[in-house]
Formats: structure tokens, sequence, C-alpha cells
């Protein structure tokens, strides 16, 4: 039933085209004895040109604004700040131009549009203007690159040696987060000691892997380098931490690594969004205004599978203290899972006397 | 409209008689199935690739609904999409990246490829060359059958019970190498590997014949600097093509080495299903490197042809000689070049080393400058021209704003230090949207429209044209420009749904609006496909040179035959831009026509030329009285 109705709404859409198409041809015949060259529709389309552009650029001027209420707020890394001025500022270039080509490109069709009495102006080429149009992009580009390249370098150079090392694991489909426990060092993993338990494949004959411990959020404290030492068990994820500004492949059989400083504690964030009018409105989930649950966030961008769009995890910015009495509280996973650990043959009490 | 231009149709028949035809009557076979003839050829390329632009619409529609409404019950989907859709109504996520890859798959490789370069290089390269065919119309047909076997394979990957392959156009693996990793890298990617192989096959025989043809069957006096610049744009996409497809054949070859025969170049230390797979060794990113070697060519591949074409419709219609022909060929020779040295701007936080970014950031943002070339001397053309808004026209017009619209983020993401926040978000799908998916499709739009005349010998609806183009110029900014927004905003690419981030909760209201914007702009694609097939059979005949253009094609019959001229082949004497020439009567100067019949428009320079043709004819007509 519902095939036929839609074969014959397609047979009536056809039917309907074929009819305003003869209509079409037919009164071009009969216009066409009058010799003109262009059709009355020339001047509908040359018309149409600039109106585009007042309603289209009016659109996204106005639209812009409302927009931006849902972007990011501010970055809560420090790079992060430069590199959002950097790309406000290749914005504003960019947007200059767009505006000021589409000004030129959506009025000469109006302006220029076909006269009989008048014929176009034979110009091949102006090599000032040619010369101009060449140096002058490639100008503004030496511009972007090396301010980018400058900052970029910055974000990629080492990570300072006092750095908070964190290992972060991407699997299908979630992330595993590791603490170096209280001798501040990760212990070794190996791909081949995971299993159903031991999902991060850590290798427990390392003395240094006994005391690190797996959280559930991901904790980092205000003001200190971070160090984001990423791995992917199975495929490819990626690190995204759209508040920070940070991203990073996960790559099985290559360790990759990014470093960052958080700037601003969850509370703080919080205390922040309070005074945006956006983040004042009432989450109809909680009841309460959106500002009190703000909370960072991890998600994954590379394509991994079926569970790809739900790899999230909270991080929570502390200050350095809270972080401290967090990180002290936290029970290494080895005490935790003291049978595990004997039936893959280790001693936890012989170890912890190491 | 139906002024025939008495003195061209009469220099092209002065030649009367017919020195090439072998008049043997063709089967259908021969004519319309297995031909060598490469306007037959183009035709098919053509209709293969408005069909499978309206599978890959209709892909793109189906994932558009999810994201519009993701708590909705698709339960109407069903008939269509069969279990895919569970018994609450709830699109399968996997099914949902499946979409994305097939989708992105057919659009780049079987609409804006072959649909694009394979209908325009067949059909223009010896038309405007002045050739009888191209070099090998063995090669050129193996070309289209060796695609139209890629298209089985994909279609029928379409259909198959473990679903087609789902990683993404990119299929990166191990995800792609690793059928346990998800449903569609199992036969799915097997399939999706064959018809990749088959079509690269395809793009070589093709593009091996368009660089010979260009090089060796140019008609007398038609030199490389009175090409017309859609042959350039033809001819350097396939030597882009000719450097670069290889390599994705060796990437997929070590893939299917890797999921087939247990080597280990992509894959090492790799834990899944419960078990630790033997592989180690291998480097994701090297796959990366080599799937982006062509990937980034591609994009120009895609792009290249549109903009030849679109040169050429726009001085045609503007009246007006195409600004810097000169500049426009370096740019193009340029970004040709500069595209192969750009290719790990994909890859900034692949992992690879940093170094490497900051160079890659370097090479990529010296190609804006080529391009920004081509957008200021697209605006010169335009200005003081004398405009004939012609549907083609309006599409080339709509392929600047595009181009410039979607070149100019390009700047934002080719800065790496940027590019950390941006990558894999919906900014970059905005980005390549506008600059290649609707640039080029705008470009293959431009041409159906310009060259339907010379294809099918009628014209199609002026009118339906202009209401084509305005909903689908409309249409693609409504759909692609509010992805901007919601790429600022973060939000990752390839997600089926948002809602379990809250900072990407935002912006329903906005994934309504543009997917509604994308099935209006669907819809408005059937007025289209109304309008060439009915005109194919219904449109009014067309006149020999219906946009008085200069070059060779339209000095051809209405509908040329086998052999394109029934006489000789004209010879060319001038460069295709002698529009508007000051002191001639007519606002265009065919190639064909010698200096000598111009002395009211030559330079100086040109009456010396004339003299000399005088004399050469001179000279020729006493060699071939000896013969
Ligand atoms: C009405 C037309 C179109 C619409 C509404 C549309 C929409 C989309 C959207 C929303 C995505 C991202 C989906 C996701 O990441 O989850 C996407 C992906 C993509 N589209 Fe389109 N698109 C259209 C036409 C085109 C065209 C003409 C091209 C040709 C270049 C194209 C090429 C791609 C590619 C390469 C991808 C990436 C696929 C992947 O991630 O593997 N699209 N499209
Ligand atoms: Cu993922
Ligand atoms: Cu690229």
């Amino acid at each position: 039933m519902a095939a036929l109705l839609l074969i014959s709404g397609v047979v009536f859409l056809v039917a309907i085209l074929a009819l305003i198409y003869r209509i079409f041809t037919l009164v071009s015949i009969a216009k066409g004895s009058t010799k003109q060259r262009v059709s009355s529709s020339n001047k509908i389309n040359a018309i149409l040109f600039p109106v585009l552009f007042v309603v289209g650029f009016g659109a996204i001027f106005i639209y812009s604004g409302i927009a931006s209420e849902n972007f990011l707020p501010a970055a809560a890394s420090a790079h992060g700040s430069e590199t959002d001025f950097l790309f406000w500022l290749t914005m504003a270039i960019i947007g200059v131009a767009f505006f000021a080509t589409h000004l030129l490109l959506f009025w000469f069709p109006f302006k220029y549009q076909f006269k009989e009495s008048r014929s176009a102006y034979f110009q091949p080429h102006n090599d000032t203007l040619e010369i101009i149009w060449t140096v002058v992009p490639a100008v503004v580009m030496t511009g972007l690159v090396l301010s980018g390249w400058m900052v970029w370098t910055d974000i990629t150079s080492p990570a300072p040696k006092e750095s908070v090392a964190i290992e972060i694991m991407g699997k299908q489909f979630n992330w595993e987060v590791r603490y170096s426990g209280k001798d501040g060092e990760l212990g070794k993993h190996n791909f081949r000691k995971i299993d159903g338990t031991n999902s991060m494949g850590i290798d427990f004959r390392d003395p240094k892997s006994i005391d690190d411990f797996i959280a559930r959020d991901i904790h980092l404290p205000k003001g200190q380098p971070v160090l984001l030492k990423i791995r992917a068990r199975d495929v490819l994820h990626s690190v995204f931490m759209p508040h920070f500004r940070v991203k990073m492949d996960a790559v099985p059989g290559m360790p990759t690594q990014f470093w960052f400083t958080p700037i601003k504690t969850t509370a703080e964030m919080r205390e922040e969004l309070s005074k945006d009018p956006a983040w004042q409105k009432i989450d109809p989930d909680t009841g309460e205004p959106r500002y009190k649950n703000f909370n960072y966030e991890l998600a994954c961008t590379e394509v991994c599978g079926s569970g790809h769009f739900a790899m999230r995890k909270v991080i929570i910015v502390d200050e350095p203290a809270d972080f401290n009495k967090w990180y002290n509280e936290q029970d290494s996973w080895a005490s935790k899972n003291k049978d595990y650990l004997s039936s893959i043959g280790i001693n936890l009490d012989l170890a912890d006397n190491q | 409209m139906s002024t025939v231009d008495i003195d061209i149709q009469s220099a092209a028949d002065a030649h009367g008689h017919d020195d090439h035809h072998d008049h043997h009557e063709q089967g259908f076979f021969e004519k319309y199935v297995f031909s060598l003839d490469h306007k037959v050829i183009a035709k098919q390329f053509l209709i293969t690739g408005i069909l499978w632009a309206f599978i890959g619409g209709l892909l793109s529609a189906i994932f558009r609904v999810q994201l519009a409404f993701p708590d909705a019950d698709l339960t109407f989907m069903k008939p269509l999409l069969g279990d895919w859709i569970d018994a609450q109504g709830k699109m399968d996520t996997e099914f949902y990246l499946a979409a994305v890859t097939m989708h992105g798959t057919i659009m780049v490789f079987f609409v804006l490829t072959a649909g694009l370069s394979g209908t325009f290089s067949n059909f223009l390269i010896p038309l405007q060359i002045g050739a009888r065919d191209m070099a090998s119309g063995f090669m050129n047909m193996l070309s289209y059958w060796f695609f139209f076997l890629a298209g089985v394979i994909m279609l029928i990957s379409l259909f198959i019970s473990t679903g087609p392959a789902s990683g993404g156009w990119v299929i990166y693996p191990p995800l792609s190498a690793l059928p346990q990793a998800m449903s569609g890298s199992g036969l799915g990617m097997t399939l999706w590997l064959t018809s990749m192989a088959f079509f690269i096959v395809s793009t070589l025989l093709g593009g091996i014949n368009y660089i010979t043809t260009v090089i060796n069957l140019r008609t007398e006096g038609l030199s490389f600097s009175k090409l017309p610049l859609t042959i350039w744009a033809f001819f350097l996409t396939a030597v882009i093509g000719l450097l670069s497809f290889p390599v994705l054949l060796s990437a997929a070859l070590l893939l299917i080495f890797d999921r087939s025969f247990g080597t280990s170049f992509y894959l090492s230390q790799i834990y899944i299903g419960g078990e630790a797979l033997p592989n180690v060794g291998g480097s994701p990113l090297l796959f990366q490197h080599l799937f982006w070697f062509l990937g980034h060519p591609e994009v120009y591949i895609v792009l290249l042809p549109a903009l030849g074409i679109t040169s050429e419709i726009i001085s045609t219609n503007a009246r007006k000689p195409i600004f810097g022909y000169r500049a426009m060929i370096g740019s193009m020779i340029g970004i040709g070049f500069l595209s192969f040295i750009v290719w790990a701007h994909h890859m900034f936080v692949s992992g690879m080393n940093p170094f490497l970014g900051s160079v890659f950031m370097f090479l990529t943002l010296i190609i804006a400058v080529p391009s920004a070339v081509k957008t200021f001397n697209y605006l010169t053309t335009l200005w003081r021209g004398n405009l004939v808004f012609t549907p083609a026209m309006l599409f080339s017009i709509g392929l600047v704003s595009l181009f410039i619209s979607g070149g100019v983020t390009g700047i934002v993401l080719g800065n790496s230090a940027i590019d950390i926040q941006l990558h894999d978000t919906y900014f970059v799908v905005a980005h390549f949207h506008l600059v290649m998916g609707s640039a080029s499709f705008f470009g293959m739009m431009a041409g159906v429209y310009h060259w339907f005349p010379k294809m099918f010998g009628r014209m199609m609806n002026e009118k339906l044209g202009y209401v084509h183009f305005w909903f689908t110029f409309i249409g693609v900014y409504m759909v692609f420009f509010p992805m901007h927004y919601i790429g600022i905003a973060g939000f990752p690419r390839r997600y089926y749904s948002f809602t379990n981030f809250d900072a990407f909760s935002t912006f329903t209201d906005l994934q309504i609006v543009i997917s509604v914007a994308a099935f209006i702009t669907l819809a408005a694609q059937f007025i289209f496909a109304f309008n060439f097939f009915f005109s194919i059979f219904k449109g009014k005949l067309a006149p020999l040179n219906p946009w008085r253009s200069n070059t060779l094609e339209w000095t051809t019959p209405r509908l040329p035959g086998h052999g394109n001229w029934p006489g000789k082949i004209p010879t060319v004497y001038r460069w295709p831009y002698d529009y508007s020439k000051p002191g001639s009567k007519e606002d265009f100067i065919p190639q064909h026509i010698p200096f000598s019949q111009t002395p009211e428009s030559n330079t100086d320079m040109e009456n010396e030329l004339g003299k000399l043709e005088e004399e050469e004819k001179k000279d020729l007509g006493k060699s071939s009285e000896s013969h």
C-alpha cells in the first residue's frame, strides 16, 4: 500500500514537472521571436545575488551571536588561551576576506548584468594587480604560519620534569586511567598481560606497578603541568579534552603523549559560568541551573567502532592541596586485587617490603 | 535563440568532403554499451555518476535523520533498512557508521572522481583539442567498465548481512583490519578493498589516456599556450591521479595482507576480542601516510576539473577573456605540485613527530597563495563583464563562492596549533563539504548545463535550471555553514548521537535546521534529474553554438558522430578567450578563425601572424597540388 502511494506520488510529481516544462518551453518559443540575447530571467538572477548577500550576511551576523552562547567556555589550560587567540585572529582575517570577496562576487552580477548596448572590457591580464594579490596573501600567510609555529613548538616541547604523569588507555569502548601512586612512577605494561581483570595489562613484576592506582574520574591539579601518556589497546582512539584544547590520538603499539597545564579548577569554572546567562538556564534533567553541574569531559575523536560516541570520562581539576589529598587516599590497584596478583604468582606483602 | 552563426558554421563546412568515415552500421551493444566512442563513454560515466550521487545523497539523508532526531522512533525506516533499525525503532550504531562511510566513499570516488573527471575529461578532451577520439578507445572503454565493476561490488556490499565497510572513508587500520573490531570490517571491508582496487585501475586507464591524448592529438596550431583551461585542468588532474592513486593501491594491498595473510604492516601490540594478537612491529601511522599521500591530492583531483570547467564557463558568459590566463595555469600547476607535499596536515595529532607537523604547516599554508590568486582572477573576470546568467554560469559563480567560503577555513585548519582543537570535529566536515564536496559538485552541475547541448543535441530547460540552482545554492549553505558553529563548539565527527556529553548536548535545534535543509536540498536535485532525463528526449533542439563560445567543440555538428568532425578537423589560430575583443563586430571570435580574417580586431603582432598564415596557406596549397 505504502509503495503504491509512493509510486503514484512520484508519477504525479513527474507529470506536474512535465507540464511546467511544456509551459516554459512554449512561453520561450513565443518570446523567442523577439530576438533578445537574454531573457528577463537574467535580470531576476542578477538581483538575487545582492539580495542573497544582504540576507545571508545578515543571518550569519545575527546567528553568530546566538550560536556563541553554545560555544565552549574560555580555555581551561595555559596553551588553550594561546590557540584560542590564534583561532579567533585567523577567523577575523578570513572573515574579512570572506566578506570582501563576497561583496564583489555578489555585486558584480548585478552591476555587470548583460546589456545589449554595452560590451565587456577586454582585459586579458594586468601584471601589477596579479603581483599584488600574490604578495599580499603570501605575507599574511607568513605571519600566520610564524605565530602558529611558535605556539605549536611550545605545546609540543618536552614536558617539564615536575609534570604529573598520567596514563590514559583507550579501548573499545571506554578509557582507563592509571596514576603512578606513591613512588611517582608508572610501572611497565605489556599487552600480553591483559586479561579480563587486568584490563590495562599492567606488569606487576615491575615493582613500580604495585602502588599504581586506577581512577574512575580523572583528577588533575590546577597550575601544575600534566603529562598524558596515551596508548590504545585495540584500535585507534583519540583523547579529546575540549575544555583544555587537548587532542592526541591513541595508537596501538605506539605510545603518544600530550602535556598541558590546567588553569581553572572545576569549582572555579562553575563559578565563572554562573555569571553567564546561557549557563544560568535551568537544566530540565536536574532542575538546577546548568553551571552547577558543569564538568570537564574527555571524549574520543577517532572513530573506533559502535561505541565511539559514548567514550566519556569526567575530568575534575582540584586545587593542588585537594588533589594531593585525593591522590593519597586512593588504594593501589594491586592492593584491591590481591587474589588476582597471587593467581599470577606475586605475593603482595613481599612486594611491599621491597 | 536559434541564431545559427552562419559564417562560423561555413568555416567548418568549407572542407566539404568526408575523408574519415567508414560508414558501417553499429549494433546496439557496440554503440551504447561497449562503445569505444569517447562521447558515449562520457555519457556512461555521467549517468552512472548521477545515479551514485542519488545513492550517496540518500545515505546522507538517512544519517541526518538520526542526527536531528536522536530520540525519535525510526520504525518508519524499517522497510528500507530492515534489521538496521531495532525493535525499539533505534538505528543501529554500526549502521550509522556504515552509512557515513559509504556516503563519503561514494561521493568522493564514484561521484566526484569518476562522475566528474570521467565525464568531462572524456567528453571535452577530444572535442576541445580537435581530435577524432581518445588515444586509445579500447582502454577508455575498459576504464568505464572497471568503474562499473567497482560500482557493482560496492553496491553489493551495501546489502550483505554484516554490513558494508564502516570505519570511515579513510579506513584507518587497525579498525578496518580486524573483523573483531566491528562487523563492517569483515566481508564489507573485503568488498570495499576489492571495489577500490578496480576503481583505481579504472582511474589509471582513464588518466593515461587523457594525458596521452592531450600531448599527442592536439589539432594543428593548438599549442599548450592556446589550450582552454578546461583541458589544462583535466590534464593536470590526470597527472596527479597517475602519481597518487598507485600509492593508495599499495596501501590497500598491504592492508589486504594484514587482513588475510597475517602480516603486520599496520598492526602491533593489539588485544581485542579477549585475546592478544601475535602481530608486532607494524604501524597504523604508515597507513595514514600512504592514505593521505593519495588522500590530499584526491581533494584536488576532485576540485581542479571543476575549476577548469568554471573558468571556461565564466569567461564565456562574462563575454570577457579569463583574467590572467597564464596565472591561472601557473596556479593550477602550483596547486598540483603542492598537493603532493601537504598530506600530513591530516595527521597533526596522529602522534607523528611534531617537527614534521611544523614542516607540513608551512607547506600547507603556501598552497593558499595560488588558491587566492585563482579567486581574485575569477572576480576580475566578472568585473566589467557583460554577464549572461545561464544555469551553468550561476553554478559557476556558486562554485567561486563555495571555493572561497570553504577555502578560507583551510587556513585555520592548516595551522597545526589551531588544528589541535578542531581536528575531527564538525568544523572539518563544514570545511571539506564546502570546498571539495559542494564546490566540485557545483562544477559538475555547471558542466552538465553547459555541455548538455553538445552531449544530447538538445537544450535543458533554463527556468528549471534557475530553480535548481537557487535551491541548491542556498541549501548547501544552510546545511554546511552551520556546521562551523557546531565544530567550534567541539562536536566530534562520526558521532551517532551527542546526548552522552554535557559539552555536546547543545545545538539540538540547529541540528534539525541542518537536516531539514539537507532534505530540501536533496529533493531539489530531483528537479535536476527530471530536467536532465526529460530534456534528453523532449528538450528544444540545440543551436550549433548556443552560448556563443570560442572553443572547438562548438564547430562540430549538432550531434557529432563518430570522429567528431564530418570533414577536416579545424585548425586553431588563437587562444580560446577572444571575447569582446575591441574592434570585432561579434563579441566572440572562435579559436579556428584565422587572424587574416579579423584585421579589424587584430593587434599589430596578430596582423603579422595573419600575414604568415596567408603565406603558409599558399605554400600548403602548392604542396598539396603536387601530390
Ligand atoms: C546533501 C548533501 C550532503 C550532506 C547532507 C552531507 C552530510 C554529511 C555529514 C553530516 C557528514 C558527517 C557525518 C559524521 O561524521 O557523523 C558527512 C561526511 C562526509 N561527507 Fe557528506 N554530505 C553531503 C554531500 C557530500 C558530498 C557532495 C561529498 C563529496 C565530497 C561528501 C563527502 C563526505 C565525506 C568524505 C565525509 C566523511 C565520511 C567519513 O567520515 O568517513 N558529502 N557528510
Ligand atoms: Cu572512538
Ligand atoms: Cu589535505
